[in-house]
């Protein structure tokens, strides 16, 4: 099976984001990256596949040039080999505009499956993996936990809302967003961090794939989200905030 | 026609929460021209029926056989239709699992993107949605013309009945042929047996990423024994399998409200706070001042839980003593 991944670098977890002095993006340079968490299922769910039934494993992703050392992380953990769209504008193409640049790079490679993860968690738009099977007339799913082949083509678990799944067959190829949690992720091992480096990474621009459009979405300002609720914070050492913690709960909301 | 169209989903014969939030928030866009529903499915009267009362300018049935089950291929094709048909202005969903399988890939026929996850809608019209998981607020504009598809984050929009005179439904007939269907669903199931009713209990600890490995799990569960309250936990602490599914609050987990709901470590992401939200009392307790589950929280202590739960337990014990 020949498996694409579209994987995105996004701001690691925790990292302290600022939004920039303009109001229109984040405060990058202070930042820490790391690969987007449902990316990191969608590569080991490829992963998975291919030692189960051969073939091969390809990243591509879109972005600037620091995109690189996720794209080594990426070669690290077993991929074979990775397509860089080089662009500094990622957050200012709507999600049709990334989708249009994905698609041009994975049509030509022909893959019998494109994984994508569900959602970014920077953006969070959710949607760039539906978009890049419809551009490429491809049958998808989305929300998947589990991918197994068939002999027509592959049978997936699906997540519901609240605790429900479902099983959904589809013929290849076919595209599938996958959800975090389905399988055990790996390590990069020393072993595989050494062979990423001979292993081969394409770049592309954006003007090569000429896939540029206008966006038909434009995101205008970032801004702190303004409080609605009045949150009583509770100061003091971590003795204190406790006790008065408790006294709260036991004299005021009467919970305990 | 050139108004609004919202698309009220299928929830177990009923039309779901969300979509009546959908419906407030296209009232917002469509104040003057008004609002046509659409439900979608094989069999739409009892759905068409709960709907015509609501104060809808009109409601229409979209119904075909190979609307159910539910698939991307059907629900997409038999929207475009009546998209093309009615050119509405703009066209609301609900934010579900649904609607997130079929609307991105249902705008881009229309060379369109959806505006996701809406959480309020100004002037402009200018369309407010979170980024970073709830860190920040973004807002963005519909730049193009032709149809503007947006879909609406759960609990944004208040669901109130408008005032307005009842029509009769119409039916729109799609055009669809088995083979343009390429997937097969199959029927939904639960996985896991239910130990714990987590909807039933009256108190809730909650563990999040903060707790960083499995092995200080026991602190918390110490905390929760001296609350006697049930343990519970974000998705990532069940995704990693240290604690079981059947223990993960949200919107893929349990819905609860209990009287009490403490946050350990948990950032507040929307899928998240979906699932507790409605707790009568929240506490939680992160090293960022700034997570977004202060947002929800009635009291909240910004530090260390490695520090602060532990001080919490002896605090608890000394009260019992
Ligand atoms: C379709 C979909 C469905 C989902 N369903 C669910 C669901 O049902 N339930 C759910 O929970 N999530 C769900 N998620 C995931 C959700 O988006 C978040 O990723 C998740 O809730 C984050 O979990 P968390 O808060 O534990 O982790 P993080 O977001 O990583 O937050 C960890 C928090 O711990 C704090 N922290 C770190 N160290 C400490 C310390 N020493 N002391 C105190 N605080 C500390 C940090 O400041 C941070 O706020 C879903 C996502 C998607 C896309």
């Amino acid at each position: 099976m020949k498996i694409i991944v579209a994987i995105k670098q996004v701001p690691e977890r925790d990292a302290p984001v600022r939004i920039d002095p303009a109001g229109t993006w984040i405060e990058e340079s202070s930042l820490q990256f790391a690969l987007n968490e449902s990316d990191a299922y969608a590569l080991e769910e490829a992963l998975q596949l291919k030692e189960k039934h051969g073939g091969e494993v390809a990243v591509v992703s879109a972005g600037p040039e620091r995109v690189g050392s996720t794209i080594r992380e990426a070669l690290a953990k077993g991929a074979d080999r990775a397509v860089h769209i080089l662009c500094d504008d990622l957050h200012s193409r709507d999600a049709l505009g990334v989708a249009r640049l994905l698609a041009a790079a994975i049509k030509p490679e022909q893959p019998d499956l494109v994984l994508s993860g569900l959602q970014s968690e920077d953006l969070g738009l959710g949607q760039t993996g539906v978009i890049v099977a419809e551009l490429l007339g491809l049958p998808h799913a989305t929300l998947i936990l589990n991918v197994e082949k068939t002999e027509t083509g592959v049978k997936v678990k699906r997540e519901l809302e609240e605790g429900w799944f479902q099983s959904v067959e589809l013929p290849l190829p076919a595209a599938l967003s996958i959800q975090s949690g389905g399988n055990k992720l790996r390590y990069a091992t020393l072993m595989g961090i050494k062979r990423a480096k001979t292993k081969e990474v394409r770049i592309l621009t954006a003007a090569e794939l000429g896939a540029d459009s206008a966006p038909v979405v434009r995101m205008e300002r970032i801004a702190l989200p303004t409080k609605q609720k009045s949150t009583q914070m509770l100061d003091g050492s971590p003795k204190e905030a406790a006790a008065a913690l408790l006294e709260k709960l036991k004299f005021e909301a009467r919970v305990l | 026609m050139s108004g609004v169209l919202v698309i009220l989903e299928d929830r177990g014969g009923r039309i779901s929460r969300l979509s009546w939030e959908a419906a407030a928030a296209a009232r917002i866009l469509g104040a003057q021209r008004g609002v046509t529903a659409a439900v979608v499915g094989a069999q739409t009267e009892a759905l068409a029926a709960e709907a015509c009362g609501q104060g809808f300018a009109r409601v229409v049935r979209v119904e075909h056989a190979l609307l159910a089950p539910y698939t991307a291929d059907g629900f997409a094709l038999a929207l475009e239709q009546l998209i093309r048909a009615e050119s509405p202005d703009y066209v609301v969903f609900p934010h579900s699992y649904q609607v997130r399988d079929y609307a991105p890939a249902l705008a881009c026929r229309f060379g369109q993107v959806l505006i996701s996850d809406v959480v309020a809608i100004g002037e402009g019209p200018v369309f407010t949605r979170q980024l970073m998981q709830g860190r920040f607020n973004a807002s963005y504009r519909h730049t193009a013309s032709g149809p503007c598809f947006v879909s609406v984050q759960a609990g944004a929009f208040r669901a109130e009945p408008a005032d307005l005179p009842a029509a009769a439904p119409e039916s729109f007939a799609p055009a669809l042929d088995a083979a343009q269907i390429r997937t097969r669903p199959g029927e939904p199931f639960r996985s896991s047996a239910q130990t714990v009713d987590l909807a039933a209990a009256q108190r809730i600890v909650s563990i999040g990423r903060g707790i960083r490995e499995a092995a200080n799990i026991p602190l918390v569960e110490e905390l929760a024994r001296a609350l006697d309250a049930e343990l519970a936990a974000s998705r990532p602490i069940c995704d990693s399998g240290w604690l079981p599914i059947e223990r993960q609050v949200g919107s893929s987990g349990h819905t609860v409200s209990p009287r009490l709901y403490v946050a350990v470590g948990i950032s507040g992401a929307i899928q998240h706070l979906v699932g507790m939200k409605g707790s009568q009392c929240i506490v939680a307790i992160n090293k960022d001042p700034d997570a977004p589950i202060f947002e929800v929280a009635d009291y909240g202590i910004a530090g260390d839980l490695f520090e602060v739960v532990p001080a919490l337990i002896a605090a608890v014990k000394a009260g019992k003593a």
